[in-house]
């Protein structure tokens, strides 16, 4: 086989047809929490942005969650589960290691023997799970491929830990992807640290998380705005011109440093759905743009910078046309 | 090379602008979060405008130890090239 191999015929881009999300009923707010640890509504509101989260129950699993923000996301697309041919779960928080979680959400949505797996890029892993299922489409892996970022944080967070308790939320947040002509997911820029490994982790199956927020808030305000701005230009955009900028939903204060540094239009629409659901690592990206497509702050065909970072430490942006 | 003062003032504009700070307020026994109010993120944004004020690196270990503005004016003093 000296000339190779033969390879399928992939498509010339892939793009975004819906997104969806899921929400878990119980609201906690700033003074629930102020109940069980040393901390103010108030406090919380000015030092990290958050004015409730959403806790997932038990009859809400990361698999609950996923199965219905992908519904949606498949309502709000018009494609068929029957269609799907690829199912990408990213998560940091299953309840367990083995089985993937992938394989059980695609059954629950009756789509038939998918690719399915789960990616584990911490809060960057919607963006890789879009990067992933964007290079299967065009490689000609997949034609319709279901993209899922989906969390019970709340599992894995020490409630009595003041560092951690008051950020972390649940929820799950979903896109549908198709073969296009038209490429409307643009290169990824992605990259990680792993020196800074412990920086944000579970030591071990019974420990909770710790977080060293000073060092991960350091690296994401002043490592991240030159990716930010590649993956734009390799996108053929201008960052002047973009139109939504959703960054992961770490802490508002993040999210206003990067308004600093990065040179938007003055009246771009950015996202700030840290206020209502916490820090909801891979699901707070898609969670955002979803109410902000409902809300009509982000229009069909507008461009959307998507910055995903995180535990890793890891980082992948990219932009995107709305659907 | 800055001087003292000069160090004194620029971090009292860095203070001020950060994390609103007057700059009558910024002398060097005050500690930051005790004294001013200066939460552990605010501290990272000072550390960031002191490294391209002054040409100085604080890693994050170097500023876990500093708690006052004396203390950040002696390390910039010593580190600054």
């Amino acid at each position: 086989m000296s000339q190779g191999l033969s390879l399928r015929k992939g498509a010339a881009g892939a793009r975004i047809l819906g997104f969806g999300d899921y929400r878990p009923r119980r609201i906690v707010t700033n003074d629930e929490i102020s109940q069980r640890v040393d901390t103010t509504d108030e406090w919380i509101r000015t030092r990290v942005g958050i004015s409730e989260r959403r806790f997932a129950g038990d009859d809400e699993s990361v698999v609950d969650m996923s199965v219905a923000a992908a519904g949606k996301a498949l309502a709000t697309s018009g494609v068929l589960a029957q269609d799907i041919d690829t199912v990408i779960v990213a998560t940091c928080s299953a309840p367990a290691p083995i089985p993937g979680l992938a394989p059980e959400v695609a059954h629950r949505l009756a789509i038939s023997a998918p690719g399915a797996f789960d990616l584990n890029a911490a809060c960057a892993g919607f963006c890789y799970g879009l990067s992933a299922a964007a290079d299967a489409i065009r490689s000609g892996s997949a034609r319709y491929a279901l993209v899922i970022g989906a969390e019970k944080l709340t599992d894995w967070t020490d409630q009595d830990d003041r560092g951690t308790c008051i950020i972390f939320g649940d929820g799950a947040g979903a896109a549908v992807m198709a073969a296009s002509d038209t490429p409307g997911v643009g290169p990824v820029v992605w990259g990680s640290d792993g020196e800074k490994s412990r920086a944000i982790s579970v030591a071990g199956r019974s420990s909770l998380m710790t977080m060293d927020g000073r060092a991960v808030y350091r690296w994401a305000t002043t490592q991240l705005a030159d990716s930010a701005h590649r993956a734009c230009e390799l996108a053929g955009v201008d960052i002047g011109e973009i139109d939504v900028f959703v960054p992961h939903q770490a802490n508002l204060r993040i999210v206003d440093s990067m308004l600093r540094t990065m040179k938007f239009k003055d009246d771009v629409a950015v996202a700030r759905d840290i206020v209502y659901s916490g820090n909801t690592s891979s699901a707070s990206i898609p969670l955002a743009l979803t109410a902000m497509i409902e809300r009509g702050e982000a229009k069909t065909g507008d461009t959307a910078l998507l910055l995903g970072f995180g535990a890793g430490l890891t980082y992948a942006g990219q932009v995107i046309i709305c659907p | 090379m800055a001087t003292t003062e000069e160090i004194q003032s620029g971090l009292a504009e860095i203070l001020e602008e950060v994390a609103g700070v007057l700059p009558a307020d910024a002398t060097p026994e005050k500690s930051f979060t005790e004294d001013l109010d200066v939460d552990s993120l605010s501290m990272v944004e000072i550390a960031t405008a002191v490294e391209d004020k002054f040409g100085v690196a604080i890693p994050d270990d170097e500023l876990a130890n500093i708690r006052t503005v004396g203390d950040a004016i002696s390390f910039i003093e010593k580190n600054q090239s």
